[in-house]
């Protein structure tokens, strides 16, 4: 097929058996790929009340068209599964080289059911499918087995691996690829893990079939060109999304002590241009990537190195646990990818801790030792601990919300999660737009889905209205790149057009989409997702939606937002504005009207087969 | 053209593999470019290409004589090739590129596709342009 690797890939970890069937047209042209697959097959194929560590999850793995060809950072590949953080739908992507491998091996969704008794690993050459035992690689680091696999099976081979964390089953552990590329969110390494597979290899040397080849070359040759010429490249190779966390200080948005604030003092030793002069050795780009954003760091302090820090890594581990020095959260970075560990939750979990222990909810004696904000030994203290699941480790591996109910005091109220994912790294009292899109992800407090600070600024931050309407825009937007195997940031960051991507997927599938029809098959999985959670949690609804009490009841402590708060009453004006424009009932959920809309007649007939009362 | 590299420029993208087989293979499989890039990670953190500088030794050690030079480009006559092997292992940049679905090896042909699509500079055309 057309754009396709063409085939579906599917492993049963427990009895061994494996098939290849072929990937359907209807599949294809109705859900597009990656995300889209994902979120279908999870549908089709989870029975709701699962065990999301047991063996009826299933981790999904798959890509869209674009990516592989000559299409601009066609790299982009999603895993999937129930999350272990959630409970509800989880998702997470990363680039690399991954997504196009499969590909050229054959398949566009790889599907591994069931657990291993034992420790192995997916060998996949082609037709050629093994699992072959990793018990020389158990409870090696993620990055050390990637290399270890590198050397075993030669360069061709691209490989993701879980590292110790994942192995633990850690609530948010990650699944790692190229030396520093992460799907960190959700829980996906803490499935892999659960069915102990250590790592998947794959090469493949076939072709992806083009629908009109020439087309394809001289459009794919016009949108590479038309990103080299963008005025901002390169600004944005340079620094990446390093060059982000003076801006977002600036502009009153870094999280800061655990979200108490939004800037953070001492902020600008952590620019780009620092981090540029003292750590980076290498611009590194996914595969087909015009603008490449990766920063491959040597931290010479440390004698380590890491890919990044990334913007978010800085955010969380930097600013939310109060570290300005760039080459201590290079480390920190480093140790976090060994460990297999998403730095956005970590970050976000040892800030929590830090401020339990700052007003006394934790003790030395539960810790055993005393943290402290900003200290490098109480960070690699815990990481480790979580990492192992030893002492305290073992109740924040399990990420805040879980952690707070165990603590109690007032914890619950500044662990800063929505649905139980740690929230990425904008603090957004004074970013209303911002903050809905985090209340409304359907994976948690996630920024993949929709980001909107920039749009708060433009419009005013304390504006509510016509808030929702943006969030709703860019929660199809954005994740419609998770439907096609392409990176967003070039769109995000560099300003690339979005009107070059449905002529370019006809040259190459084929199939023949108005950008309306793209945003409309986003809308749909969206709707889907949403639905998902609520065939998993019968009272699903508004109260999952809320973010914790720090950003409606406390206000920002310093810096340029000092002051500022979102009033309850301002969240649930924007929930009510953001549920009526989806077409979705006061509580939150989809209406059947909208679901049959949106061709999802399925879904309403499931739902009330589990007893949901739908509007 | 006169392909050159500046390796220390390399974003590892492959890109450059990616109209190499859509250019002289029609089709979009990078496993038949005829350039390589190889990541060395975690350390030291940078990638190498490998890609012909038109020496001419395959064609002095191939038996079958297939490799024959025109304008300073070594082109193989995939007729004549046998397949025996001999060109690749002779090749001091190790880039002859086997592909299982080929009997002939894939040999760059100088047409500057890479250099054309190579945002970084990491390839490029010696005749026309300094190295960055």
């Amino acid at each position: 097929m057309y754009g396709y690797g063409g085939n579906i890939l599917r492993i049963n970890l427990t009895t061994g058996e494996m098939n290849i069937q072929p990937l359907s047209q209807d599949m294809a042209r109705e859900w597009i790929g990656q995300r889209g697959f994902i979120a279908k097959i999870l549908w089709d194929e989870l029975k709701p009340g699962i065990d999301p560590l047991g063996p009826a999850n299933k981790l999904v793995m798959s890509t869209g068209p674009l990516a592989g060809t000559l299409v601009p950072a066609g790299g982009k590949v999603s895993f999937g599964a129930k999350s272990p953080a959630t409970g509800i739908y989880g998702e997470s992507c990363m680039g690399g080289h991954i997504a196009a491998e499969m590909k050229y091996a054959g398949y566009d969704v790889i599907i591994l059911e069931g657990a291993s008794s034992k420790p192995c690993y997916i060998y996949i050459k082609d037709d050629q499918v093994e699992i072959r035992d990793a018990s020389h690689l158990w409870g090696k680091g993620a990055i050390q087995t990637e290399k270890a696999l590198k050397d075993e099976l030669g360069e061709e081979f691209q490989i993701c691996t879980i590292g110790p964390a994942g192995e633990k089953l850690v609530k948010y552990a990650c699944i790692s690829h190229d030396f520093g590329r992460q799907a960190g969110r959700t829980g996906m390494g803490t499935v892999m893990g659960s069915k102990k597979v250590k790592a998947i290899a794959i090469c493949g040397h076939n072709s992806i079939p083009l629908a009109d080849l020439e087309a394809t070359v001289v459009k794919g040759k016009e949108m590479l060109k038309g990103c080299f010429a963008k005025e901002n490249l390169d600004e944005w190779q340079n620094y990446g999304t390093a060059g982000v966390p003076v801006w977002a200080n600036n502009i009153g948005a870094f999280p800061t002590k655990n979200f108490q604030s939004s800037y953070l003092e001492g902020n600008e030793n952590l620019d780009g241009k620092i981090m540029r002069e003292k750590m980076v050795v290498n611009d590194k780009g996914c595969f087909g990537c015009p603008s490449p954003c990766g920063k491959y760091c040597y931290v010479k302090p440390y004698n380590v190195y890491t890919e990044g820090p990334e913007y978010e890594t800085t955010a969380l581990i930097g600013g939310n646990c109060v570290f300005t020095d760039i080459e201590q959260i290079g480390y920190l970075n480093y140790l976090c990818d060994e460990l297999g560990l998403d730095t956005i939750s970590a970050g976000n979990v040892i800030g929590f801790a830090m401020e339990c222990f700052e007003k006394g909810i934790l003790t030395r004696e539960q810790v055993g030792m005393e943290l402290k904000f900003g200290d490098l030994e109480s960070f690699k203290y815990l990481v480790e601990k979580i990492a192992a699941r030893e002492g305290i480790g073992n109740i924040l591996a399990e990420g805040v919300k879980y952690a707070a109910e165990q603590f109690g005091g007032d914890s619950i109220k500044f662990a800063i999660q929505v649905k139980g994912l740690e929230w990425s790294g904008y603090e957004s009292r004074s970013a209303p737009s911002n903050m809905l899109a985090y209340m409304t992800c359907d994976l948690g407090a996630h920024h993949n889905r929709a980001w909107s600070v920039t749009h708060d600024i433009a419009v005013g931050r304390k504006v509510l209205e016509g808030k929702a309407r943006k969030v709703i825009e860019l929660q199809h937007i954005r994740p419609f790149f998770d439907l096609i195997g392409c990176c967003r940031l070039q769109w995000v960051e560099i300003g690339f057009e979005l009107e070059h991507y449905p002529e370019v997927l006809r040259y190459v599938t084929g199939f023949d989409y108005s950008q309306d029809d793209l945003m409309k098959i986003s809308e749909k999985v969206w709707n889907l997702t949403r639905a998902f959670a609520w065939r998993e949690i019968e009272d699903f609804g508004r109260k999952y939606d809320y973010p914790p009490a720090r950003f409606y009841e406390e206000t920002v402590t310093t810096g340029p937002n000092a002051g500022d708060v979102l009033s309850k009453e301002e969240l649930d004006f924007l929930l009510d504005d953001y549920y009526k424009l989806r077409g979705w009932d006061l509580n939150g959920l989809p209406t059947r009207e909208k679901l049959e809309q949106m061709g999802l007649g399925f879904v309403v007939r499931q739902l009330e087969s589990y007893g949901r009362k739908i509007s | 053209m006169k392909i050159a590299l500046n390796e220390a420029r390399c974003s590892g993208c492959r890109t450059c593999q990616v109209i190499c087989s859509l250019h002289n293979f029609n089709e979009n499989n990078p496993k038949k470019a005829a350039v390589k890039i190889v990541g060395h990670f975690p350390t030291p953190g940078h990638y190498e290409i490998k890609i012909c500088d038109q020496c001419g030794l395959c064609a002095a050690v191939c038996p079958a004589e297939a490799i024959k030079e025109t304008d300073g480009v070594y082109r193989i006559d995939k007729e004549k090739c046998t397949g025996c092997g001999e060109c690749i292992e002779a090749c001091p940049s190790e880039a002859m590129v086997q592909h299982p679905a080929e009997k002939a090896p894939i040999k760059c042909v100088a047409c500057g596709q890479c250099v054309e699509l190579c945002q970084r500079g990491a390839i490029y055309d010696a005749d026309t342009r300094e190295v960055q």
